[in-house]
């Protein structure tokens, strides 16, 4: 077909100039694949052939009109073969077969509409906007707050996510402030009333948001694939969990929200420490003190000591004063400490890693592990196990 | 809300407090100070996390509600 302009803007107007027929078939395909990009299209398959070199060739009709179409064995593989009948969702490049003059479409991808088909379809094209506007980037997601003071739980507020969240947090870390905002997870309303829960968050002061319900057919859970919830979680400006009770499928909001849960139960204790874990914590912190006085103490005893004769008088008096002082701050202190426990003979045992070691089971045959004892460390080792 | 400091922000502080405490170059004066204040931050965090009750409010998200 050398030299042949595809795009001119007329063909040859008198039989002279006559194109050929591949001219005519070459410049009609070049047309119409210019003139489509990839589309969707629905149809029902009927003729279908798989030919063995894996390609299938059938014909995708509905009640108006019919077109042949081909998928190469690179695009099938892994697909289930359609049954003729099937409705179909195929996303396709149409094309013209110059061989056979034939109008033809090239499927890429193939769907059938029943077993979810269509709802599939629908999560698939969601997930693609997603992605192109970068909303579904790992680099997007914000750790969660240590200690949270405020949490904002949207979801239903009589279903039993919500009680298993506060039951969550009634036992592990008690010291927050919980605003429900309520919303139907399921049903017609579910998508409006989250999308305006997850707007409303904004402006309360929570320091993250929890959205979410429990467990439940495909269908209940499918307002968690909308784009429009997706959305929404991806604009609140806190970080948050999306807590959808399934175990297999991941939901749109899952991939949307910083941190994902599977359960609402499992959401609450991602949200919140562990209270026994910061009372340790808050134990370290005493011991810090009461090292740091008791330095600061010899320090200065020791910088007195060195003072001549003449600053004795004044200075002792004064070192007298703090001495009482620390004393009774010291009685303070160890009221509010394990330090006292630990006086009256007793002995805390920690892993490696500072844990807290409390039961038999954890102490396994060779571990290593460090005594804290009134006036300080041993290192320990487990000889043997009866 | 309430004015009391968060658990949160009482830790801060108290990290903040033993770090000043845990540097070499401090009167015995401001250490005590420290060492007080430091006390007394221990002594709300415990409670805060020990005698806390788990507070909830509901919030509507729209201003009015068609249906509930």
């Amino acid at each position: 077909m050398g030299g042949l302009d595809l795009f001119a803007a007329a063909g040859p107007a008198s039989a002279e100039g006559a194109w050929t027929v591949a001219q005519v078939t070459a410049r009609a395909r070049a047309l119409l694949e210019a003139g489509f990009t990839r589309v969707w299209v629905r149809g029902e398959v009927t003729g279908f052939k798989a030919y063995r070199s894996g390609h299938w060739y059938f014909t995708l009709r509905d009640a108006q009109a019919q077109v042949r179409c081909v998928m190469w064995r690179t695009d099938n593989r892994g697909a289930a073969a359609p049954a003729d009948g099937t409705q179909v969702f195929v996303e396709v490049q149409p094309t013209v077969w110059e061989e056979r003059g034939e109008f033809r479409l090239t499927v890429r991808a193939l769907i059938p509409t029943n077993a979810g088909g269509l709802w599939q379809l629908r999560l698939e094209q969601a997930k693609a906007a997603l992605a192109r506007d970068g909303l579904l980037d790992p680099a997007r997601k914000r750790p969660l707050p240590a200690y949270p003071d405020c949490i904002a739980v949207i979801t239903s507020p009589d279903g039993a996510a919500l009680r298993d969240i506060l039951s969550v947090f009634g036992r592990r870390w008690p010291a927050v402030e919980v605003l429900v905002v309520p919303a139907r997870v399921q049903g017609e309303s579910a998508e409006r009333e989250l999308c305006a829960a997850l707007t409303a968050v904004n402006g309360l002061p929570a320091d993250l948001v929890i959205v979410g319900r429990g467990g439940g057919s495909r269908e209940d859970l499918w307002v968690f694939n909308s784009e429009r919830v997706a959305r929404a979680v991806a604009r609140v400006r806190v970080p948050t969990i999306s807590a959808v009770g399934h175990e297999t499928d991941i939901s749109l909001t899952d991939l949307v929200a910083d941190h994902r849960a599977a359960t609402p139960s499992a959401a609450a204790e991602a949200a919140v420490p562990d209270r026994g874990a910061a009372l340790e914590g808050l134990d370290s912190f005493a011991r810090r003190l009461a090292g740091g006085l008791v330095g600061r103490v010899a320090l200065a005893r020791e910088r007195l000591d060195r003072t001549g004769d003449r600053l004795i008088g004044a200075m002792g008096a004064r070192m007298e004063r703090a001495t009482a002082r620390v004393e009774r701050l010291a009685g303070a202190l160890d009221a509010l400490s394990p330090l006292r426990v630990l006086q009256r003979g007793y002995a805390v045992a920690r892993g490696a890693d500072g844990t807290v070691l409390r039961r038999r089971e954890q102490f396994t045959a060779g571990l290593r592990f460090r005594l804290t004892l009134q006036d300080g460390e041993v290192p320990a080792r487990v000889a043997e196990r009866s | 809300m309430n004015e009391q400091p968060s658990f949160r922000e009482e830790l801060e502080r108290l990290e903040a407090v033993v770090r000043q405490l845990e540097r070499d170059d401090l009167d015995i004066d401001r250490a005590l100070e420290l060492f007080e204040d430091g006390v007394r931050r221990l002594k709300r965090a415990r409670t805060l996390l020990t005698e806390s009750e788990l507070r909830v409010k509901r919030v509507a998200a729209e201003a009015e509600e068609p249906d509930v």
